[in-house]
């Protein structure tokens, strides 16, 4: 298959005339097909310097050398890159006049979950009235983050107006050789965000509920950078508890987090993409490749995922523990159901003296689903005295689904403690029953129960986000047993 | 209240329960007693509504409703509360959560308002009290870590909280203490009212004297041989369940 691909992909780059289209600026959109000129196209349309344009291009060279890679437990039909349309202006203009005309299944959604209204209409795609208005939510939050000199925008405009840090920081984490995947967004990446904290500053505001609203329009290839300076400190949430349904099948994303001395990056994210159908159709895959540096001494990143959405999810979050006495927590739980695919882990790469770990990850799967996990530890010669906990649980719902746990130890340095547990259980009956005779309905059942197993990682989340993703837990499990 | 007729169950294609008669009125408190095996916690669960059981004959109504039209939930949310004898751990749920989640979907099927946190903390306190139960284990998971009289201890804080109007407890005096059996009990007497009704499940009759029965019914092959009153406790606890079994040999009285 993947040399079918590579014969589709040199016939066309070999050919652009057949297809030859001129790059045309006014285009909202770009002809399906990724080429030299698709990436110009996208460049040029952003008004990109030109040292991005150079870094898609290589990044793009390079992914044409590459396969799509095989080994992930998940199954799914081939993706025909040359299909796909890798530039579309951002639809501004709302979809619909009020929520009457928004799919009820989705309201229905946002209710359980508690949103608020004027979120509702903002996530649905639905004008909303002057009085609450993203903009001037937007401004006043900036205005407080820029008198402590924060920087918070998106991609595209920190290109702009700090090109320097970008092109300083920017593929140092995750560099466009990494993977498949990375190679694809490092070439084709629509926009983003990027969050920039300074020496000594302790981000004022969790960089959160203006993401939310924002969230909706996330594109296909997003790109996430923060950057902590010396002695900073901020606490970052991206992604939405609402689910998000897209007309892309394919999202690769590409995260990259540095902090650099005794900093600290609270990075969480809850990801809900539409898992398809029952029968998986429909669904989002999403492979995304997110990492963090730990640049300098005592530096700390914490991670907190929440994953429930995607017909396929194939992530492999990575820290590495790059300074002295640095520290990474990584705190995970992985909702699958129905028919969805979930090929998970986490790294922890130890390269200096002192560093430590803990990982911390929860895999529930219902319904007809697969979860599987990968785990790697690595300590470097270097790596003196490092030490990592990992405990890797999987909780099953019914007879019908999987979880498969493989942890993979790589251990470099004989100082170094490296512990490993993990466990499998299974929601039993006599819970069910005791919570049905307390008066709890199944579903509230599973709920609290699938809740109660997550806790640990739950209340690692920003407070606003983990009452809503105790929920969404909830819900995404319905109808996962009997 | 609960009125058992010809009650007939089994698992697995093996009967448990054969023919089973019990009629349990407002205000009464019911004993039942019998040897191990001999049914008494099946019975307890089919009228909770385990679906495990398969009940091949006979009805049981409660509050003039065919119980088997009722879901095990709705049972709950009626007023039927079971002690179990082997209460399940609930990992990271805290009791006050799960408590605060039953109550209100209590009131929500009632069609009354959701508790607010203040007066659910309220109620909770007064309920400690009541029962004597240390205030750090409502902070704790369900079960999860509790010694075995904690866990007894628990199940009637639950149903203090959930107020029943039929209460089963099945041998919630097993592995109590002398001080926690007074406790229990007495947290039973003053849940007592003329309005609801107990049947209360154990082998000593030790528990007798605190909670006195109206009516003691001895359980045997899933069938009761034998009913009296408290004193037929006292009989058992002499004479051992052969005699019953031998008198109602020559009587065949039901
Ligand atoms: N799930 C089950 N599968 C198979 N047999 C069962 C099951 N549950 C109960 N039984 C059988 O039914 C019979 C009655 O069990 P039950 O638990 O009702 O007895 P009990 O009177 O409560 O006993 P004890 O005094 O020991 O608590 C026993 O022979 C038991 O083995
Ligand atoms: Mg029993």
């Amino acid at each position: 298959m993947a040399d079918k691909n590579n014969q589709i992909l040199e016939e066309v780059t070999g050919s652009d005339y057949k297809y030859g289209f001129y790059t045309d600026i006014e285009m909202d959109q770009a002809p399906p097909g990724l080429t030299e000129d698709t990436i110009r196209f996208i460049s040029a349309k952003k008004n990109e310097p030109q040292f991005m344009l150079d870094f898609r291009l290589k990044a793009f060279r390079h992914w044409k050398t590459l396969e799509e890679p095989k080994w992930a437990h998940v199954d799914y039909p081939p993706i025909k890159y040359q299909d796909l349309i890798y530039y579309s202006a951002p639809r501004k203009r709302p979809k619909y006049d009020s929520l009457d005309e928004v799919d009820p299944e989705l309201l229905e959604t946002f209710e359980k979950l508690g949103i608020p209204l004027d979120e509702q209409k903002m996530l649905a795609g639905v004008a909303v009235d002057a009085v609450m208005d993203s903009v001037s939510v937007g401004s006043t939050f900036k205005k407080t983050l820029a008198e402590h000199g924060v920087i918070f925008c998106s991609f595209s405009e920190a290109l702009q107006k700090h090109p320097e840090l970008i092109k300083k920081y920017m593929g140092k984490v995750v560099p466009h050789t990494d993977n498949f995947f990375a190679a694809l967004n490092s070439a084709v990446f629509s926009d983003g965000s990027f969050a920039y904290i300074p020496k000594g500053v302790r981000c004022p505001l969790e960089l959160s509920t203006y993401f939310r609203i924002n969230a909706a329009n996330t594109g296909q290839f997003e790109r996430t950078l923060i950057v902590a300076e010396e002695g900073s400190y901020v606490s970052y949430m991206e992604g939405c508890t609402a689910p998000i349904r897209d007309e892309n099948q394919l999202h690769a994303a590409i995260v990259e987090i540095i902090a650099h001395k005794n900093a600290e990056v609270k990075y969480s994210t809850v990801q809900n993409w539409w898992p398809g159908d029952k029968q998986g159709k429909g669904g989002v895959y999403n492979f995304v490749t997110k990492r963090g540096i730990c640049e300098g001494e005592n530096a700390k990143i914490s991670w907190t995922q929440v994953e429930t959405g995607s017909a396929i999810t194939w992530k492999y979050p990575s820290l590495i523990l790059k300074g002295d006495n640095s520290t990474g927590e990584f705190y995970s739980v992985a909702v699958t159901n129905n028919k969805q695919q979930a090929d998970t882990g986490t790294k922890m790469i130890h390269l200096g003296k002192n560093t430590k770990s803990t990982i911390i990850s929860k895999g529930i799967s219902g319904g007809k689903s697969n979860n599987s996990y990968r785990g790697l530890v690595k300590t470097t010669r270097n790596a003196e005295n490092a030490r990592n906990f990992s405990q890797c649980d999987s909780l099953l719902l019914g007879d019908q689904c999987g979880a498969h746990t493989f942890p993979y130890l790589d251990v470099g340095n004989r100082s170094s403690i490296v512990e490993h547990e993990a466990t499998t259980s299974k929601i039993s009956e006599d819970q069910l029953f005791y919570c049905l005779q307390r008066g709890i309905d199944m579903e509230g059942a599973i709920g609290l129960i699938v809740n109660g197993y997550a806790k640990e990682v739950l209340s690692k989340l920003p407070m606003e986000f983990a009452v809503e993703a105790q929920k969404l837990l909830s819900i995404s499990l319905e109808g996962s047993v009997g | 209240m609960l009125s058992i007729k010809n009650l007939t169950v089994s698992i697995h294609g093996k009967q448990i329960i054969k023919g089973l008669n019990l009629e349990v009125k407002e205000g009464e408190v019911h004993a039942i007693m019998g040897p191990n095996g001999s049914g008494k916690s099946t019975l307890a669960s089919v009228i909770a509504g385990r679906e495990m059981f398969d009940v091949d004959e006979g009805e049981i109504t409660y509050m003039d409703q065919d119980i088997f039209d009722m879901a095990p939930e709705t049972r709950a949310r009626e007023g039927i509360f079971l002690g179990f004898q082997y209460p399940v751990e609930i990992p990271g749920v805290s009791i006050a959560n799960f408590l605060r989640t039953a109550i209100n979907e209590k009131r929500k099927y009632l069609g009354l308002e959701p508790m607010t946190g203040a007066e659910f903390l309220k109620l909770m306190e007064e309920k400690k009290k009541m029962v004597e139960i240390h205030s750090k284990l409502t902070n704790r998971s369900v079960n999860e870590g509790f010694s075995g009289g904690e866990k007894k201890k628990n199940e009637i804080f639950q149903m203090a909280m959930l107020e029943p109007r039929l209460a089963i407890l099945d041998e919630t005096d097993s592995g109590l203490d002398i001080d926690a059996l007074k406790v229990v009990a007495n947290g039973v007497n003053k849940l007592r009212r003329p309005d609801n009704a107990t049947i209360v499940i154990t082998h000593y009759q030790r528990l007798l004297d605190y909670i006195v029965p109206d009516f003691v019914h001895v359980l045997y092959d899933g069938r009761i041989i034998k009913s009296g009153g408290k004193e037929l406790a006292l009989e058992l606890e002499n004479k051992g369940y052969d005699w019953v079994k031998k008198e109602t040999k020559t009587d065949t009285v039901s």
